[in-house]
């Protein structure tokens, strides 16, 4: 355990110096958030009745999704892990008595939080300060706040086993892109990243909702303000659950069967 | 213990002619040649030996550290180190093995050495105080105080080898691999890596097992070599009986006034105008001072030079006589 609380370690203070990088995140988030409200706003003022979140919710949604994005953006993968293994400096990390899976998907754990906690704290703070109903507002009850800690820590963890699914089938196909734009694209939304889920069609909806992606950042952002609360919302957790079992299950059997072949390449 | 019994093991090789017109044929059928990599590779390897692995570019020197290191799955046949089948027992194969890899760098590229050697002990849980006294030994005889302090990207190659050998050595492995350990160094460096080697092996006994295209690496180090050549064994044994079985060449070339140079068994003449002959030399029927006393008896030499002899040729020599 210790040797992964090392990697943990080094990875989450190697992120921490990447401030530039942070303050181009913030910004850029900043602006993302403004314009989607802008954007929802217009739609609200028509017919606020016809819409499955109230406005407040769905800025409580924006802005924790603007704040806790580094948690879970499929797009935010280790390029050293892609060249490791389109390089060949794989022969390195297979000498070293730690397992491949957990070591990296540590390593990417560690990167995500670290690239948050830069950013989160900026736009929590002027989100709270924005007059209602564009601000963000504390949860419901105590009970969606912690339900929501939980959702959080377990969407991470989805969405680096999707990760790590990416990696894996690297090692086949030797170039990363195809299955890295797919993967991108099909995340943002099916995971509710473009389109807060609720708003999809009733048909639609019932599927994605049972994706893994839907595991990712639509589950912590709707059970903060409510929209999910009660037996959906353990229900949604419980899903999160197995979608984390499953794919550490495929990622790990999919790992072995391709260190099984795996070539070094370059020599 | 190292057994390796009957190892083999292919590569697929994808290939397609140069141009567009056979790349766009490529996106609906890629061909592919088996590699064999590997033919049936056997060996022994005792503790606290020190062996020199050799052989052509692509003869599978690599492969064989990558199956002996854990990294790569042999097709089949079946290698037991220290009682492990190292792909199998991965994890508790590499804690006790080192590996260096000449052409990579394990070394994390922005940070001080110092801090990829601390995430080394954390990564293979080694006890703080054999840590420090491994660092400790390791500064002093690879002289690394001041690289210690300074990131890896502005090291020398050099440099960074002996960071890199250090590196592999924190644990205290009983068995070092070393893939190409000298590649692109100068020759100071070299000595200090060789000498370094030398002393490891004799003092803590430490299995290390090299290739190299470098023969003073193996002159210096092994004393005993496996020659590898299209994945197979050719051959393995000492230097000094190598030396002796092998018949060593030797050209000399002599410059002389007069007279008939003799005919003399073992020496073949490969070029000859009047006044300089060079002759090649089968050392084991003629040694070269008979061969000189001879030639001075019949003609005037004027001038003379030996070259050859060295373990270079007799490498080349070894390549010819297995057609590798």
């Amino acid at each position: 355990m210790k040797k992964y609380w090392s990697f943990f370690r080094i990875r989450f203070s190697t992120g921490l110096q990447y401030r530039a990088a942070a303050l181009a995140g913030i910004a850029t988030q900043f602006f993302w958030g403004i314009m989607e409200l802008l954007m929802f706003a217009a739609f609200y003022r028509w017919s606020p009745q016809n819409f499955p979140m109230t406005f407040s919710q769905l800025a409580n949604y924006i802005w924790l999704q603007q704040a806790f994005l580094a948690l879970f953006v499929l797009w935010r993968m280790d390029n050293d892990i892609f060249s490791a293994i389109t390089q060949g400096n794989i022969a390195y990390e297979l000498v070293r008595p730690a397992g491949l899976y957990a070591m990296w998907f540590v390593k990417n754990a560690a990167m995500r939080c670290s690239s948050a906690l830069l950013r989160c704290i900026p736009v929590l703070v002027v989100a709270v300060f924005l007059p209602a109903p564009y601000g963000l507002t504390p949860p419901p009850s105590l009970q969606a706040g912690v339900l929501f800690i939980l959702a959080l820590l377990l969407a991470l963890a989805t969405t680096v086993c999707l990760v790590m699914l990416v990696y894996v089938l690297t090692f086949y196909t030797m170039s990363p892109m195809g299955i890295r734009m797919v993967a991108v694209s099909l995340g943002d939304f099916l995971s509710g990243s473009v389109i807060p889920l609720p708003f999809l069609p009733d048909w639609l909806r019932g599927v994605v909702e049972l994706l893994p992606f839907a595991a990712t950042a639509n589950t912590p952002l709707r059970v903060y303000s409510g929209q999910l609360a009660g037996a959906a919302a353990w229900q949604a957790v419980g899903l999160q659950l197995f979608w984390i079992g499953a794919l550490v299950l495929l990622g790990n059997l999919l790992l072995r069967r391709a260190l099984h072949r795996v070539v070094v390449q370059g020599g | 213990m190292i057994t390796m019994r009957e190892i083999s093991k292919s590569f697929r090789v994808s290939r397609r002619k140069a141009g567009f017109a056979a790349a766009a044929k490529a996106l609906f059928h890629k061909e592919y040649d088996v590699v064999q990599a590997l033919d049936r590779v056997s060996f022994t390897i005792g503790d606290g030996e020190m062996v020199g692995y050799i052989g052509p570019n692509g003869a599978g020197k690599s492969s064989t550290i990558k199956i002996m290191s854990g990294i790569l799955t042999p097709d089949s046949g079946q290698c037991v180190i220290n009682g492990r089948v190292p792909w199998k027992n991965r994890v508790e194969h590499v804690r006790e093995i080192g590996v260096v890899f000449g052409q990579r760098s394990q070394l994390w590229w922005d940070v001080p050495v110092a801090d990829s050697f601390e995430l080394l002990r954390d990564i293979y849980q080694v006890p703080e105080q054999t840590y420090r006294h491994n660092v400790e030994e390791l500064t002093e005889l690879l002289d690394l105080s001041t690289l210690l302090r300074t990131p890896t990207r502005q090291l020398s190659l050099g440099q960074r080898m002996r960071c890199e050998i250090a590196a592999s050595l924190l644990h205290g492995p009983k068995v070092l691999f070393l893939d190409e350990p000298t590649i692109g160094l100068d020759a100071v460096s070299k000595l200090a890596v060789r000498e370094f080697i030398k002393r490891l092996n004799r003092e803590k006994k430490t299995t290390v097992i090299l290739t190299t295209h470098d023969m003073q690496d193996i002159e210096a180090l092994a004393s005993r070599i496996l020659l590898i050549g299209r994945g197979r064994i050719l051959m393995d044994g000492d230097l000094q009986t190598l030396k002796k079985e092998n018949t060593v060449y030797k050209t000399l070339t002599v410059e002389y006034s007069g007279g008939q140079l003799p005919q003399l068994a073992g020496a073949t003449v490969q070029q000859s105008r009047p006044g300089r002959a060079t002759l090649r030399l089968d050392v084991g029927v003629l040694p070269v001072p008979e061969a000189i006393a001879a030639i001075s008896r019949q003609v005037g030499v004027t001038d003379l030079s030996v070259t050859g002899g060295s373990v270079d040729d007799l490498v080349v020599s070894l390549y010819q006589k297995y057609h590798i």
